[in-house]
Formats: structure tokens, C-alpha cells, sequence
């Protein structure tokens, strides 16, 4: 928690509360104790009250209950990480308590409760303030010797710890319950507010968040990447979808089966992956892009299906939520390691777009995007997307519904006598026309994976290979020219530069800030279009004396990460390195600065 | 949902052409002639071909509403050879690529031309799903007891003792029974027919495409190269016997009890279990809603109970909840 000296703040319930504008809290207790709800709660709540929010939460690898934590941080100003350490800490069990007790900032609060939990009396680095919540839900809800809704008293408290707004979270509170009982509602708010009434800056410091300041124009939502990337596809226009469950990117295909009969759409819960990409191509061909979403083990099977798509030149648009792997690997945990799969997973030779985005914002509008770019080249867009963007709650503006949302019709202009689905232009841009659409010579096209001519039939003469080979590469090369050169956050030039995509984007980031505060500042850069790259890279690795590519994937055969290797065989440039890790979580800010200066030079 | 002037699917709204659409002339089957086929002389693929013809000449599917869509295999070249819309995609995987575009492009009716090895073996799995799903196309196998664009290898439809290059002393496993195989995935159109017949098989290409759902029409076609002869026991020509189902014409009269009910699943199924070769026409006929009707309904519902909002109302609606 970052004290400052601006003690302005909003509503002042609270006496003597510190203004901060950063705060860190791990809530570590069982699966189903609600803890996540409670996450969630003040997720949103962050994001009403035009606060950064971030989350983060660890899913049991079992079916149900198991240890589980949800962390959320909370921030007056950007918050790019889930953060390396916490400043409360709060232990339901003896178990938390100690699993939990190293990621607390010395200095920092550490909540328990004394009819679960002991704490080691000789650590004297921390203020522990025992709030027995056990004991005081059971009280607060009629002593029926059960302590469901503990997580409410704990809401509660932390209201009162952090000076929040009551009557907004009580509202919020009601919309949560909204299709709960009364009897249920009623013991929620007796818990609630006996928590409230808990005043844990009696032994500790109640804190107060000052206001935003970044943010002053349009409302905050709150939502997980996997919901923001669900909700882009359909203002992107997107009507039919298919896939196959598998963890962590099932919530995409729930919610897009649950949403989008409301837009006259339909998802299809296919039999296994390939159906679920054949059933989009499907679609595609239809004359409308149309998704598939998948993890890891998800994508190795669609590989050839993806091959034919980049062959007969049809728009698709296929998600990767990745994961650890190979194989069935980290189901529920992070990684970047479907780099490689996602640019040359495939045989032959198969160019194809590949996008990541950085945070759950961008989530939203790299679906758009990717819908975008399948719909004009006519082409598989893989997006890579990952376990802890797809999972962690972030506040972000509120998109422009009102310029994005946009339908897809079908293009059923009949086709005239010189049509060629294939034509041999400059740009490369295929022509599809969708069965409906009348074609004037009655040339009709076949699209097929087998090598073809202008007019898409097969042949057998070799030369149509080199050219259609040249047509489909050329088509990338030319998006390549237009992609927009990304930009270097910090100095221009300089000791060293770190590259992040996808989900390193946020530590990397937030490390070259705390570098510049320091004074030994390193600079950053996030690519965001990983196949093609976009332009003017180059110069901009020759200003520095050092590139790091940040990723969390192995450090390789050869010592390179996968964007690593890609960057290195790309520019030919020996100053290309990496920092890797592959422990299945998020980078923390320290792991980074800790790597740049302890690599050797 | 497979009704033509129903796009289930919002957005499938026709790109209005400007003015009326001018009525096109009714076509010739042999206006739909395109590629000359590779298939080798003689081969009972050709039959098929000039039925599908002769099928959207006399139902004039509108021309640019022909799809034409199949997998891998001697037969599966099959769209090349039809100057109208179609897909040749990869192997065993063209009943899924179809069910996409049946659901989504209700306004089409999607017919899949298949052999054994791509229907059967590699596309198992969605042959199976798209029945129990009852999603609307009609697949025709084309079934020759072989695979033949690779160059005689035992498919799954080889009877025991076939000799094959990876058999060379005679296929060891028992085969796939196609009917059964149908019937028991809950295949709502299940019929087999004969490129020997081509009358017979007509009937049952018109008849699947009257059904409404997923269709499923096993033609036996002969491989002159590799598998000559494998069918001449079906063949009156070739000494063999074309026994034709006699369906219910529930007439009251008593020869009518020993006629077969295709609603009736054992029984179906018991004519599946006849030897080779077996009997021709519809084992097995039930009327379901399609999934295409089904997801229509899902549509309709939840489009009500949105008040027919448009996309941007619905949208903002949605992250009004996420605020």
C-alpha cells in the first residue's frame, strides 16, 4: 500500500483513515467458502468507483473444494500487475495462514481468524489483528452453528477496513442477490454488516483510497478476459461459433451458447475439437466469419483443419486460451508456450494472422479486431489469449458500443463473367463468394485444399503451387506494411529493452516503470501482431544495446524463448535475448528486474 | 429452419440484389457438367454423379443454392465435377464442416458425398454426432468396400477375407454394418441403395432430400479396379438378387402385416442383420425435429424474451449488468 500525502477523498465514513492509492488483498480459504464472490464484489465495486481493479484467483486442480485464494488489487492510478506481494493478507485456516504467510509485505496486515488459525507469535513483522469470523457470522446470522456466510462478514469488514462506500455496496449487494431467497438475502446483510461493525483499525489502520484521477469520462465495466473476448465477438458481428469444453477457455463458449440465440445466432457444442473448427469453416464458407474457441491440446487438433482453411483461403477466427503444456500439461494454469504451434503449427507451408492481446481490455477489441482481419484477408486469425488474462477480473471504459457494434451480412451480390475466386493480384486478397451468390460464366467455385488455379479447381501443373504459395504469402506481407509500429514505453534508446506479448505485457511494463523511478531506467514494448510482425522493429532493437523478450514459455533448445528464436531469425540480431519462466504463473515485477540485472551482459 | 425464405440466422438476410431477381431459365443436367471426372471407366461413382444431376434438374435447386460439399477419397472428388458451389475439404471431416454450414445457412440444403474409409473410419465420430443431432444435409456413402485412391487398402466395410495390399491374406476384422451403425446413432433417415439401380437409387436420393434432418443414404458403388465383381451378388445382371424393402402401406389387407414399418426401429434393425446382400430401399424412417428447427426455437425464444431487441440495445443491456 502506497501512502500518500493528498488525503482528499470522497465520502469519509471512517475516522482516521490513511489515503492510499494502491492496495493488495489475498483472500486465502477453501473453494467453497465464497471467497470468490466476495473477489468479485469488490472487483466491481473498484470499477463503480472508477478504481483500477485486477484480479487474480487460483482454481483447485480438483473437481470441488481444495485450498483456493482470490487476490484482488485495487488502484488509484494504472495497475498493470496482480502484484508481487500483498498488503492484507486474510487466513480462514491454519492451512492459508501458512501457505500464504510469504507473499505478505513486511509491514503489511494479516487478518485471521483465532477459532481456525494460530500464528507463529515470534513473527513480529507483520500487524495481525485475529477477527474471529467464524464465531461472529454464526452470531450475526441466528447461531445456527453454521458459518456460511463468512465470506459476507469478511465483505464487511474490508468495507469498513477501506472506507467503502456503503450504500453503493449495499445496492450491489441486492443486484447480487437478486434471484436468491429472502431468508438467504437476509442472512447475507446480518453477516455483511456485522462485519462492518468489526473495527479492525482498533488494532490495526483503516485506509482510504484516494480518487482517480486517470480516469473522469465514460463508466468502468468489470469483467474477465474470457467474457471480454466472448462480448467482442458479437459486437464484432460474429452469429455462429463452435467448440469443444476444455479448460480455461470453456466460459467463452458458455457464454457465447447462452448469448447468442439473442442475437439470432447460434453456438455449437461440437463432439470434439476438429467438428468444432470444421463446423466454423463450415460457417465461414457460409459467408460470415465464425469462431472457435479452445486451449492448448484443443488447437494440436485443429491444426490440419486450420492448414485447409489457409489453403482455401476462408476466414476464421480461432481462439487459444493458452495453457502449461504439452499434452494435457497445466490445465488450470498460465503459459505462452503456443507461440510456435499458433505461427507454424501445421504442415506445409501456412502463413496465417496471429494476434495476442495484453490485458482484458484488450481482449475486448482484439476479437473485433480479429474478426476484422479474417473477414478482409480471408484468413485463420489465431488469437492467443492465456489462463490468467482469460481468468483475472479487470475495470476498463466502457467501449463505444455505438461505433463498434456492427452486423455481418452476407455478401450475395451475384458475381460477374470474370470472376476468380483466386485471382493472382498484387494485394493477394482472395474473392469468396458464398454459396447463394449466383456467379455469372457459371464458373463456380470449388474451395478445396488441394492445390488450385485463379479459378479454385486443382491442376496439376506445378507452376500454380508456386504462384498460390506466393498469393497467400504475399497477402501477410502486405497486412504486415500496414500494422502500426509499436511503441516504446520509457527511453527511446538506451542500456535495455524489454519485449513483452500477451499476458508479460502488464509485469514488463509496470517493471520499466518502477526502473525509471529508480533511476536505472530500461525501456518496454508489447507486440501485440505476432504474425506478421509489424513494421520498424528493427531500428527501434538497434537503439538499444540489450532486448529482453519476457515470456513465460522455456528458455529453449538453443537458450531463446519461442518469440525470442522468432525475433532472433527475423532480425539477425545477436542482442536479442530472453528472461523465461515457466511455472505456470505471471510473471511478478521483481522476477523481471531481478533477471535483467543478475543476466549477464 | 430449412425452409428457403426463413434465415434463421440474423444477418443471413440476402444482400438485397437490387430490383427483383430476374427468374433464371430451368437449367439441364447437363449444364451442371463441370471437371471431367478423374474416376477411372467404369466406375459406379459416375451413376451417382448423374443422379445428383438429374436430382437438382428435376427439383430446379435454385443454381447458386447447390452445395456440394466432401472429404478425402475416390469419391469425394466428387464436387469438382458439379458446375455448381461446393467443397472439397480434408479427410473424414466434411459432415462436420457441413453441419456448420447447415446451421448456420438454413436457407440451403447441404448434400455430403462420402465413401466408407472417410464416412466410416477417419469421420466416424461425426457421422455419429450429426445423427444423434439430426442436423439437416443428406450424405450419400459411396460405399465400394475398398479404398481406392490409395491403391486397394482394407476399408471398413471389407468383408473377412478380402485381399488387399495391407491384407495380403485377407482382411481379419469384422466390418462395419453401415445400417446398423445409422440406426443405433439415431439417424432419423437411414436407407441403402445400389449405383446397379439407378432407379432405385433416385427414389431414395429424392426421398432424403424431403426429409427433414439428417439423412443418410448408403449407395454401394462398385470399384472396377480394385474391387471388381463385389457387388454382382446384388446385381440381377451379374445373376444376383436387388430385393427391394416393401414398406407399410397400412392398406388393412393381410399381406400388409408382413410389409416393414421404416418408423419401426427393431425391425430395422433386424433387416440390417441380413447377409450380403442384404436388402435395398428405407430401413428406417422417424419423424424428429432438426436440430437446425431446434436452435430456430432457441432463436425465437430468446429473441422474445429480448423484446427483438437489435444487437446494440442487447449488447448495452448486457454491459449496463458488467458496470
Amino acid at each position: 500500500m502506497s501512502n500518500t500525502s493528498n488525503p482528499n477523498s470522497g465520502t469519509a465514513v471512517v475516522a482516521n483513515a490513511v489515503p492510499i492509492k494502491d492496495a493488495v488483498i489475498r483472500i486465502a480459504g477453501n473453494s467453497q467458502d465464497g471467497i470468490q464472490t466476495v473477489g468479485e464484489l469488490l472487483a466491481r465495486y473498484s470499477g463503480r468507483s472508477a478504481q483500477e481493479v485486477m484480479s487474480y484467483m487460483t482454481i483447485p486442480a480438483t473437481i470441488s473444494g481444495g485450498p483456493s485464494i482470490y487476490q484482488v488489487r485495487i488502484g488509484s492510478d494504472e495497475v498493470l500487475s496482480v502484484g508481487d506481494e500483498v498488503d492484507v493478507l486474510v487466513a480462514f485456516y491454519q492451512h492459508s495462514y501458512e501457505q500464504h504467510i510469504s507473499v505478505l509485505r513486511n509491514g503489511g496486515v494479516l487478518i485471521y481468524d483465532p477459532d481456525q488459525v494460530k500464528p507463529n507469535p515470534d513473527d513480529k513483522r507483520f500487524t495481525c489483528v485475529g477477527v474471529p469470523m467464524t464465531s461472529l457470522t454464526i452470531e450475526a446470522i441466528g447461531g445456527k452453528g453454521r458459518d456460511k456466510g463468512k465470506n459476507m462478514f469478511l465483505l464487511g469488514l474490508i468495507a469498513r477496513m477501506f472506507d467503502l462506500n456503503m450504500p453503493k455496496l449495499e445496492a450491489m449487494l441486492k443486484d447480487w442477490g437478486a434471484k436468491r431467497d429472502a431468508s438467504t438475502m437476509e442472512a447475507t446483510f446480518n453477516a455483511f454488516r456485522a462485519g462492518y461493525g468489526f473495527d479492525v483499525g482498533r488494532m490495526g489502520q483503516n485506509f482510504r483510497f484516494i480518487p482517480n484521477e486517470r480516469r473522469t469520462g465514460r463508466p468502468l465495466v468489470v469483467m474477465a478476459g474470457n467474457q471480454a473476448m466472448a462480448y467482442g465477438l458479437i459486437a464484432a458481428g460474429v452469429r455462429f461459433g463452435a467448440a469443444y469444453p476444455i479448460t480455461p477457455s470453456s466460459q467463452i463458449m458458455e457464454i457465447l451458447r447462452a448469448e447468442l440465440p439473442k442475437y439470432g445466432g447460434m453456438f455449437l457444442q461440437a463432439e470434439d475439437e476438429i467438428a468444432a473448427v470444421c463446423a466454423a469453416i463450415g460457417a465461414g464458407y457460409g459467408g460470415r466469419v465464425a469462431v472457435t474457441s479452445t486451449s492448448g491440446p484443443g488447437l494440436s487438433l485443429k491444426t490440419e483443419a486450420i492448414g485447409w482453411a489457409v489453403m482455401a483461403e476462408i476466414p476464421l477466427v480461432v481462439i487459444d486460451v493458452q495453457r502449461g503444456g504439452p499434452s494435457t500439461g497445466l490445465p488450470t494454469k498460465m503459459e505462452q508456450s503456443d507461440l510456435n504451434i499458433a505461427i507454424f503449427g501445421g504442415h506445409g507451408d501456412c502463413p496465417r494472422i496471429v494476434i495476442a492481446p495484453r490485458d482484458v481490455e484488450d481482449a475486448f477489441y482484439s476479437s473485433i479486431e480479429a474478426v476484422d482481419l479474417a473477414r478482409h484477408y480471408s484468413s485463420p486469425v489465431i488469437i492467443l489469449s492465456d489462463q490468467a488474462i482469460g481468468f483475472r477480473v479487470e475495470a476498463f471504459e466502457e467501449p463505444d458500443l455505438k461505433a463498434i457494434v456492427r452486423e455481418m451480412p452476407i455478401d450475395f451480390t451475384p458475381r460477374g463473367a470474370d470472376f476468380k475466386p483466386y485471382e493472382d493480384t498484387p494485394e493477394g486478397i482472395p474473392h469468396h463468394a458464398p454459396p447463394g451468390a449466383p456467379i455469372a460464366n457459371n464458373n463456380y467455385p470449388i474451395l478445396t485444399g488441394l492445390e488450385h488455379n485463379e479459378a479454385g479447381h486443382p491442376g496439376e501443373d506445378p507452376k500454380f503451387h508456386t504462384v498460390m504459395t506466393a498469393k497467400r504469402r504475399r497477402k501477410l506481407q502486405k497486412l504486415a506494411e500496414k500494422l502500426p509500429t509499436p511503441e516504446v514505453f520509457g527511453p527511446a534508446e538506451g542500456d535495455t529493452l524489454l519485449v513483452s506479448w500477451g499476458s508479460s505485457y502488464g509485469p514488463a511494463r509496470e517493471a520499466a516503470e518502477k526502473s525509471i523511478a529508480a533511476g536505472e531506467p530500461l525501456s518496454a514494448l508489447c507486440i501485440r501482431y505476432l504474425n506478421p510482425l509489424p513494421p520498424g522493429l528493427d531500428k527501434i532493437f538497434d537503439r538499444f544495446k540489450r532486448i529482453l523478450v519476457v515470456e513465460n514459455n522455456d528458455s529453449g533448445l538453443y537458450g531463446f524463448g519461442q518469440l525470442a528464436a522468432i525475433l532472433r531469425s527475423r532480425y539477425c540480431n545477436p542482442r536479442i535475448g530472453g528472461i523465461n519462466k515457466a511455472d505456470g504463473l505471471s510473471f511478478k515485477v521483481r522476477e523481471i528486474l531481478e533477471a535483467v540485472h543478475s543476466q549477464a551482459r | 429452419m430449412n425452409n428457403a425464405t426463413n434465415n434463421a440466422i440474423a444477418g443471413a438476410a440476402v444482400v438485397a440484389t437490387p430490383g427483383q431477381p430476374v427468374q433464371p431459365a430451368p437449367y439441364k443436367k447437363v449444364d451442371l457438367k463441370s471437371d471431367r471426372p478423374t474416376w477411372c471407366p467404369g466406375c459406379g461413382d459416375f451413376t451417382l454423379l448423374d443422379l445428383y444431376f438429374r436430382l437438382c434438374e428435376r427439383r430446379q435447386i435454385p443454381r447458386e443454392k447447390i452445395t456440394t460439399v466432401s472429404g478425402i477419397g475416390c469419391s469425394s472428388r466428387f464436387p469438382y465435377f458439379v458446375q455448381a458451389h461446393g467443397v472439397h475439404f480434408i479427410h473424414g471431416r466434411a459432415v462436420a464442416l457441413a453441419s456448420g454450414l447447415s446451421l448456420s445457412r438454413p436457407d440451403l440444403h447441404v448434400f455430403v458425398f462420402s465413401g466408407d474409409g472417410d464416412a466410416f473410419s477417419i469421420g466416424g465420430n461425426h457421422l455419429e454426432h450429426a445423427a444423434r443431432k439430426n442436423i439437416h444435409m443428406t450424405l450419400v456413402v459411396m460405399d465400394n468396400y475398398v479404398y481406392g485412391l490409395t491403391k486397394k487398402q482394407t476399408s471398413p466395410t471389407s468383408p473377412i477375407g478380402f485381399k488387399s495390399k495391407t491384407d495380403p491374406t485377407g482382411a481379419v476384422d469384422p466390418p462395419t454394418n453401415p445400417m446398423k451403425k445409422l440406426i443405433a446413432a439415431g439417424a432419423t433417415f437411414v436407407a441403402r441403395t445400389s449405383h446397379t439401380n439407378p432407379q432405385h437409387a433416385l427414389q431414395m436420393m429424392e426421398r432424403a432430400m424431403d426429409h427433414n434432418g439428417f439423412s443418410f443414404i448408403e449407395c454401394l458403388s462398385e470399384c472396377v479396379e480394385f474391387y471388381p465383381g463385389a457387388f454382382d451378388a446384388a446385381n440381377p445382371r451379374k445373376g444376383g438378387q436387388f430385393t427391394i424393402i416393401e414398406e407399410k402401406k397400412n392398406d388393412g389387407t393381410p399381406e400388409d402385416q408382413k410389409r416393414h414399418d421404416p418408423s419401426d426401429e427393431t425391425a430395422a434393425y433386424k433387416l440390417a442383420t441380413l447377409p450380403f446382400p442384404g436388402v435395398f430401399g428405407v430401413f428406417y424412417q422417424a419423424k424428429q425435429r432438426s436440430k437446425n428447427d431446434r436452435e430456430q426455437q432457441l432463436i425465437d425464444t430468446a429473441r422474445a424474451a429480448a423484446g427483438n431487441a437489435g444487437p446494440l440495445a442487447s449488447l448495452q443491456k448486457t454491459f449496463a449488468r458488467l458496470k
